[in-house]
């Protein structure tokens, strides 16, 4: 890549900092150039957060039908899974597939509940009731 | 408290080049740009590991395993370095209060999702990123983050909870810094470079079954041509995305490391007056113009302008086409006749 040639497109990271690109300048020689973003990028990463979205709501009417517990929705919502709510409370992976289902949910005490509601950041009552407030 | 140590912050493309270069030039190492501690780290790499998923998508790496290019060049330039992982947070927080007391810059891993300064887009569970803390002041830690342009801070709250993300490559609260300063000679470079490519040679042409390495992109092109069939067109597509985030996002320095690994050649060359560098450079400067061109590519794919099975056949043709050309560039490296 020409030095010329690095684009200076919008990305989300450009709120923050810009960031360092490595190419060639007219004789040839690597020199490093900021960038404020790539537009070809930009598009991957807001790819990748539509899909989140899908999977939030999707996860969220699952909820509301009955098919899944609110661990679901937030599990979605903090862009984790299984291994990584195991990681954050300490449940066993095949325990928190049973408090994924609506009735195993149900029956958690609420020392579990407070587990869950700390590693999704939220109160025990918004975890039951799918309430956020975002930070 | 009030403990500002001063430091002598220097953005990088990416982060473990940058914490290493940074701490290096900390202890008197003036001499190792991020270039130089990549290739000297052989931190040029390519892995796709199909049954693994990263986010709901595949898990593709450019790069060596997080920890090893500080590890590296540390070791080939015969600097002894402490690291220290810790189960308590109040041992940890300790630990790293006593190193700035003592005028100690230390690396920390860190994971991304609670990382504040961080856009909110960018903050998945990525539990291996690096950055420097140097110091602080009050309830603030002063922190030199090397993809950023500036310093910054993250109050003990933050950095403790991010000093001990969980999930996979977990931190641990994870410290590391170079134990003392040395002065390090163009010799002692000199013989760094020549182990940092031999090994990447190895890595790239060498490295077992055909998932990694010059085979490794080989080996996803084929399969890129499948994922139409397979996946279908909206899984596909965020499969292409994942694979163009994991090229160019934060750090690269732009297709996929191979210009910095590009840049180190031409940087070599001041070491080592083979001609050859210059031109295999030229050749890693290609293949890095040709991801981004297949990253063009895939976007034409995730934007939905275009997505016949032809386009998916192009967009796998140029991984074929990357793996020949990333092969050729290994295969002259391994030909040097080295005369020291």
């Amino acid at each position: 890549m020409k030095k010329e040639d690095i684009p200076q497109d919008y990305g989300s990271l450009s709120k923050c900092t810009k960031e360092v690109c490595y190419a060639v300048d007219d004789t040839g020689k690597y020199v490093t150039e900021l960038s404020t973003g790539w537009e070809v990028k930009a598009t991957a990463l807001s790819v990748a957060w539509k899909d989140i979205e899908e999977r939030v709501a999707a996860a969220k009417q699952k909820v509301l039908n009955n098919e899944a517990s609110p661990i679901l929705y937030f599990m979605e919502l903090r862009l984790m899974d299984v291994a990584i709510v195991s990681a954050y409370t300490g449940f066993w992976k095949w325990r928190i597939s049973q408090h994924l289902s609506p009735e195993g949910f149900r029956k958690l005490p609420e020392k579990k509940l407070r587990k869950y509601a700390e590693a999704f950041n939220v109160s025990v009552e918004d975890l039951k009731t799918m309430h956020v407030h975002e930070e | 408290m009030y403990m500002k140590n001063e430091f002598g912050h220097i953005q990088a493309a990416h982060c473990e080049n940058g914490v290493t270069t940074n701490l290096l030039r900390n202890i008197g190492v003036n001499k190792i740009t991020e270039p130089l501690a990549f290739g000297i780290g052989s931190g040029l790499f390519f892995v796709y590991i199909p049954l693994l998923k990263i986010n709901n998508g595949p898990a593709i790496a450019f790069r060596t395993m997080p920890g090893l290019i500080f590890k590296r060049t540390c070791a080939s330039l015969g600097i002894e370095v402490i690291r220290k992982k810790f189960s308590s947070k109040e041992t940890a927080e300790k630990f790293l209060m006593e190193r700035l007391a003592d005028g100690q810059p230390v690396g920390c891993q860190v994971g991304v999702y609670y990382l504040s300064y961080f856009p909110k887009e960018y903050r998945f569970h990525f539990n291996a990123h690096n950055l420097i803390v140097y110091g602080k002041e009050k309830d603030n830690f002063l922190i030199s983050d090397p993809i950023m342009e500036a310093v910054t801070t993250l109050t003990t709250y933050e950095l403790e909870r991010v000093r001990f993300a969980k999930g996979a490559l977990a931190p641990r609260g994870q410290i590391y810094y170079p134990k003392e300063g040395k002065i390090i000679t163009d010799d002692q470079i000199r013989k760094a470079i020549k182990s940092g490519i031999k090994r990447n040679v190895r890595d790239m042409l060498s490295i077992p079954g055909n998932i990694a390495g010059v085979k490794g992109i080989r080996y996803t092109g084929k399969k890129i041509k499948k994922w139409r069939d397979k996946l279908g067109q909206q899984k596909a597509g965020l499969y292409l995305a994942q694979l163009v985030r994991m090229q160019e996002e934060i750090g690269t320095g732009g297709g996929g490391f191979r210009y910095i690994y590009a840049a180190f050649l031409q940087e070599a060359f001041a070491f080592h007056p083979y001609e050859e560098f210059l031109e295999i450079s030229k050749v890693f400067t290609k293949a890095g113009d040709l991801w981004r061109n297949a990253a063009v590519q895939a976007a034409g794919i995730y934007k939905g302008r275009i997505g016949t099975q032809q386009d998916f056949n192009v967009m796998g043709d140029y991984l074929l086409e990357i793996s020949e050309v990333e092969k050729n560039a290994f295969e002259a490296l391994s030909n040097i006749k080295w005369h020291s």
